[in-house]
């Protein structure tokens, strides 16, 4: 499904991001990428995402390589992923509903189906009764919450999830561990980016480590789940 | 296409709203656009209406022809008969010199300076109405009448007409050039409109184009945007020469009574309006083009 090959990124100014990464992540499994702030995690993410291109080596999304996909492809690409990115990026001009609803509009979805698929995304995520709140009035989980309902709304192959449990307690994190774990049972792709270990321990998934843009090691769990 | 449409009518709709939920911005934009549209628009229905007079003016166009002062009652008569077989001229009309004077009492109300007149200084006149209207056939009928013995003077009265032509002309290319300049400031102003509007949605962008949004999609609500600013702007200046000739009308009343007319100013024809208000929405169209093509692509989802 993933399958990075030789990977280089270095950002302008010189410095690198990522030096010849290659991994391969199958249909419906769900992998952890660990390392510390700053060794290439969300750079990852985001050649998956096709945000930003390798400077050497291949991306393959999907059957798609990424460097060579034309812009013109790439909404297409995207529709078929769901972002959870670090800083949320949630919209507050708009109510929760109005922000999950956001991608099946894109898509050119009947609004009536809309409605209904807003509602089934918010409710796996615990959030329908919060569905007419404006973001600001949510809690940090609860608009990560939001997040990943709008990364699931379109029904998505692929989860990309930087940092889901970035700056929440152990409650509201397992919360989130738990909402993604159950996606992974019907059978989504999940690369999730983690700086804190003991998360895909607990799970026992696969571990691609990163350290300063290398892999370090790649690690198979205890078991799968 | 049922979605396509659909998206298109949320897209016209939430357009409408964003216009709304902002009313002095809007309507101090629509104003500046309408502003600029009216005045070149208001100088063409201005010239438009003095063309209209000066062909009313014009739908018969006479020949005065003046005769000699020292010419007896016979033959002036004579000359009469000579005009009316002419092949050319359709019919005639006399005024003698004692008509012509009583005529100029009443009409100036010079009753005391012409009374005070040791004699008549007006001539025996002939208006002659010619078969042909057009421009060389008069000058040739009048270049032939000139040659004509006993004949003090003749007078084709739709020279002026000429001039004036020319000079509205001369107007309605002031006009057009105007326009031009004053059109480019409404893509300017829309230009600069939607450039703001895509800084304040840069967050809405963003997102969308990493959740698959579409260029198209992207740039959609932007164009309506555009298009119905300049919309707005176009009826606006609709509304502003449409109170602006009401108001002339009221005043002009009293001026053309003096002069024995009712001559009003006209609307703008059913097809100029919609002329300029689909030349408004096309201005307001492409100065969001061109502001989409400049800026949209800048923010770059990170």
């Amino acid at each position: 499904m993933i399958s990075f090959n030789q990977v280089h990124k270095r950002f302008p100014g010189g410095y690198e991001a990522l030096k010849n990464v290659s991994f391969d992540i199958g249909e419906g499994e769900m992998v952890f990428v660990t390392g510390h702030s700053g060794a290439g995690k969300s750079t990852l993410l985001k050649l998956v995402a096709a945000i930003e291109h390798p400077n050497s080596g291949s991306v393959i999304v999907n059957g798609q390589n990424i460097s060579t996909l034309k812009s013109r492809a790439l909404p297409y690409l995207r529709r078929n992923l769901g972002l959870v990115f670090q800083d949320h990026k949630i919209l507050f001009d708009r109510s929760v509903f109005e922000n999950v609803m956001l991608p099946l509009q894109i898509c050119g979805f009947d609004h009536r189906e809309s409605i209904k698929r807003t509602r089934a995304a918010l409710d796996k995520v615990n959030l329908l009764q919060r569905e007419k709140s404006h973001p600001v009035a949510l809690s940090g989980g609860e608009q990560q919450r939001l997040c990943i309902a709008r990364a699931i709304v379109n029904r998505p192959s692929i989860l990309l999830a930087d940092e889901p449990t970035g700056n929440l307690d152990a409650d509201y994190a397992n919360d989130i561990i738990a909402i993604l774990k159950s996606f992974h049972q019907v059978g989504v792709t999940l690369l999730i980016a983690s700086h804190d270990e003991s998360i895909p321990r607990q799970f026992g998934t696969r571990i691609l480590k990163l350290k300063q843009g290398a892999m370090q090691i790649t690690q198979s769990g205890a078991g799968q789940v | 296409m049922k979605i396509w449409l659909a998206q298109h009518i949320r897209v016209f709709r939430s357009t409408l709203y964003r216009l709304f939920s902002t009313p002095l911005a809007t309507f101090l934009n629509v104003m500046v656009i309408g502003i600029a549209l009216g005045l070149p628009a208001g100088v063409y229905v201005l010239l438009q209406n003095v063309q209209k007079l000066v062909d009313q003016v014009t739908g018969s166009p006479q020949i005065s022809v003046f005769i000699n002062m020292n010419v007896s009652r016979d033959e002036v008569a004579h000359i009469g008969k000579q005009l009316q077989q002419h092949k050319s001229i359709d019919r005639i009309e006399y005024v003698s010199r004692d008509q012509a004077l009583e005529q100029l009492k009443h009409n100036t109300g010079l009753t005391d300076v012409i009374g005070g007149l040791a004699q008549n200084p007006l001539p025996d006149a002939y208006i002659v109405y010619p078969k042909k209207f057009d421009a060389p056939s008069l000058e040739a009928l009048r270049d032939e009448l000139q040659k004509w013995p006993k004949l003090e003077k003749v007078q084709m009265d739709s020279a002026w007409v000429h001039k004036l032509e020319a000079l509205l002309k001369f107007g309605r290319l002031a006009a057009i050039i105007l326009g031009s300049l004053l059109s480019f400031a409404l893509v300017a102003i829309t230009f600069n409109t939607i450039r703001l509007q895509i800084l304040t949605q840069r967050d809405e962008i963003e997102v969308s184009r990493l959740i698959g949004a579409t260029h198209v999609f992207i740039r959609r609500p932007f164009l309506y945007l555009g298009l119905l600013q300049g919309l707005l702007g176009g009826a606006m200046a609709w509304l502003i020469i449409a109170v602006s000739v009401t108001t002339l009308n009221s005043s002009l009343a009293e001026l053309t009574q003096l002069y024995g007319s009712n001559f009003i100013l006209q609307l703008p024809s059913a097809m100029d309006s919609c002329t300029l208000l689909l030349f408004s929405s096309y201005l307001g169209l492409l100065g969001a083009w061109l502001s989409v093509a400049q800026h949209l692509w800048q923010i770059d989802p990170k």
